[in-house]
């Protein structure tokens, strides 16, 4: 080899930028394989936001709807579950909801735009099942705590602001989705407010 | 007129003398006992499962719409359809406990270690390989376990900081596990995975052909060249790539001897086999389980979401961790131990039987912790459950650890230069 009529030095630049050309091609080419997994365009738009009148729940009650193929609790939380949301703090893994799970407008006691209005995914922070709504009936999993939601799958404990308990599998409360009213009555799940 | 045919192909294309090479004229030590069936059951099985799976895309619609309804219609409408589902399905159990026995004797005889780590480590990819396959596979049904289930594995991915989520949006193609994520579960079931399964299959092959297989006693059939008197060697013919450089001892070659053995493991492997799959195809609800008897419905979680039983180690030890990022990283690194076992063991003796007690009762707490955390996984967490997988998942890394600090000054028992039995 050593004595062959070559040019080594040439020939560890034709190498080597040989390879990096080919490398970029076999990046360039990677994109379409890689791109084609996201999300296509059908399911962007099956992904569009979702209108609620808000008027015709009853207080306390749970009304489940779809959006994005999740499920969306919207609870009109009573005076006595409003002022029961700062009694069990102590008990909070994140009372303050500093992980943000949900949007900045959210970031407050009561964790939704309007104290009467929880909005939250139905969907388990831990592995995505769904929570069950307890009414009443809470403080058999929680002490002291009349409401909540209970997650059948591994034991999960959310209050009524979707606020995660500690000692659960769970690691953040539950998200609150993008939402806003653009009328007193109607709730539009999926878009802030001023985007729609 | 046929051997001129026969010549005529050799000279273009040595076919001859590669079979010879792998079956004929391959030399496996004479003292293999049953432990050794089990890597030519998973071959039948890995056949079972080609054959029928593309028998079963014949009439499997791979839609969100289509999927469940075009099972029951395998199920109901199609002749003999399902006898092949079942075959499939079965399969599916019968390949993994196939694959964990012949891990098992892997351990046991110290199969991994000194030269055969790559041939380990194309192994465990077979098994890594194996277990996205059969996760994927789990989805195409559509059912709500099916469903379920690949949230559950699929949100795993949502546990990496910072990319989790952007990183399962992509893995689903959709906000939600649709139609889109089935879609590509079933390409990568039916055409990728399986074709990177045959090829590691294939290395896995031919790497154990190269370092030769290993045997009960652990001991080298392959002297150094004229260290042995002619009398004393095998009176086979081996191929000359394992007779140039070695003198064999204590073989038989593969083929008739092996063939003829692992001919009878196969009948009654196939006799269990059809056991299950004519009378109880559902494995007690462990190898189909009762949700998966309605479509897949996103708002409706079922009770109590169960991996598949062969999954139930690694479930369980997901769930014990209270912290989810810390759950996944134990449980991939349940799997990253096995790969590591040829360096986490440092010792020269291979088989158990010349090995330290420790070694014994090591391996034993192993596999005892191993079957424990598996029927945890199909349980749901109680605190007891919870206490129980935590133990169990201590032994399962234990034994990782307890190899590493015995296997260097450890106290064997005299390997016999011949093999026995």
């Amino acid at each position: 080899m050593s004595n062959a009529p070559v040019n080594n030095g040439r020939r560890r630049f034709l190498t080597a930028a040989t390879s990096v050309v080919g490398g970029v091609g076999v990046v360039g080419v990677a994109v379409p394989f890689i791109g084609s997994w996201n999300p296509s365009a059908r399911a962007k738009a099956a992904g569009a936001p979702v209108e609620i009148n808000v008027s015709k729940i009853e207080p306390g009650q749970l009304i489940r709807a779809e959006w994005r193929g999740k499920p969306v609790y919207v609870v009109r939380r009573t005076e006595e579950i409003i002022a029961g949301l700062s009694t069990h703090d102590g008990q909070l893994k994140d009372p303050q909801s500093e992980v943000p799970q949900q949007p900045d407008y959210a970031k407050n006691e009561y964790r939704s735009i309007k104290p009467e209005f929880l909005v939250a995914l139905g969907v388990c922070t831990h592995l995505g099942c769904a929570p069950t709504h307890h009414k009443g009936d809470f403080d058999q999993h929680v002490d002291g705590v009349k409401d909540g939601f209970f997650c059948p799958c591994h034991g999960s404990k959310f209050d009524m602001a979707g606020r995660v308990f500690q000692s659960v599998p769970a690691p953040t409360n539950l998200m609150i989705p993008e939402h806003s009213f653009p009328t007193e009555d109607t709730l539009l799940i999926g878009v802030a407010g001023g985007e729609a | 007129m046929f051997s001129n045919l026969m010549a005529w192909i050799e000279q273009r294309l040595p076919l001859m003398d590669a079979m010879n090479k792998h079956a004929a004229q391959y030399p496996a030590p004479k003292n293999f006992n049953f432990w050794y069936v089990f890597g030519i059951l998973a071959s039948v099985v890995l056949v079972n499962q080609l054959l029928t799976g593309i028998w079963l895309t014949m009439n499997y619609e791979p839609s969100g719409e289509g999927a469940f309804a075009s099972v029951e219609y395998i199920m109901r409408d199609v002749d003999y359809g399902w006898l092949l589902r079942y075959m499939h399905s079965t399969g599916a159990s019968a390949f993994f406990i196939v694959v964990y026995l012949h891990m098992f004797r892997g351990m046991m005889y110290g199969s991994y270690q000194k030269p055969r780590e790559l041939l380990w480590l194309f192994g465990m990819l077979i098994f890594l390989v194996l277990m996205a396959e059969a996760f994927m596979g789990y989805l195409l049904p559509w059912g709500n376990m099916s469903y379920w289930g690949a949230q559950v594995i699929i949100s795993i991915f949502g546990a990496i900081p910072i990319i989790g989520d952007d990183l399962t949006l992509w893995i689903r193609g959709d906000y939600v596990i649709s139609g889109a994520t089935l879609n590509r579960f079933f390409a990568l079931h039916v055409i990728a995975l399986p074709l990177v399964l045959v090829v590691l299959v294939f290395l896995h092959i031919l790497a154990l052909h190269e370092v030769g297989s290993n045997n009960p006693d652990g001991t080298d059939i392959k002297k150094p060249k004229g260290s042995v008197a002619p009398e004393e060697q095998s009176k086979f013919t081996f191929h000359e790539q394992y007779t140039k450089k070695y003198d064999i001892v204590d073989a038989i070659p593969f083929h008739p001897y092996y063939t003829v053995k692992d001919l009878v493991a196969v009948v009654i492997f196939l006799i269990l086999f059809c056991a299950v799959m004519f009378f109880a195809p559902e494995g007690g609800g462990y190898f189909i389980e009762a949700p998966n008897f309605e479509p897949a419905n996103g708002l409706k979680t079922p009770e109590h979401i169960a991996p598949v039983w062969y999954f139930g180690p690694f479930y369980t030890i997901l769930r014990i961790v209270p912290d989810k990022l810390l759950g996944a990283i134990a449980m991939f690194g349940a799997i990253v131990a096995l790969f590591m076992l040829p360096w986490c063991d440092r010792g020269v003796v291979k088989s158990l039987r010349y090995r330290c007690t420790a070694h014994t009762v090591n391996l034993i707490q192993f596999a005892i912790c191993f079957i424990i955390l598996g029927i945890l996984g199909t349980l749901p967490a109680t605190p007891l459950n919870n206490m129980i997988g935590t133990i169990a998942t201590f032994g399962y890394f234990g034994f990782f650890v307890a190899i590493w600090i015995y296997s260097k000054n450890e106290k064997t028992k005299p390997v016999p230069e011949r093999v026995t039995g």
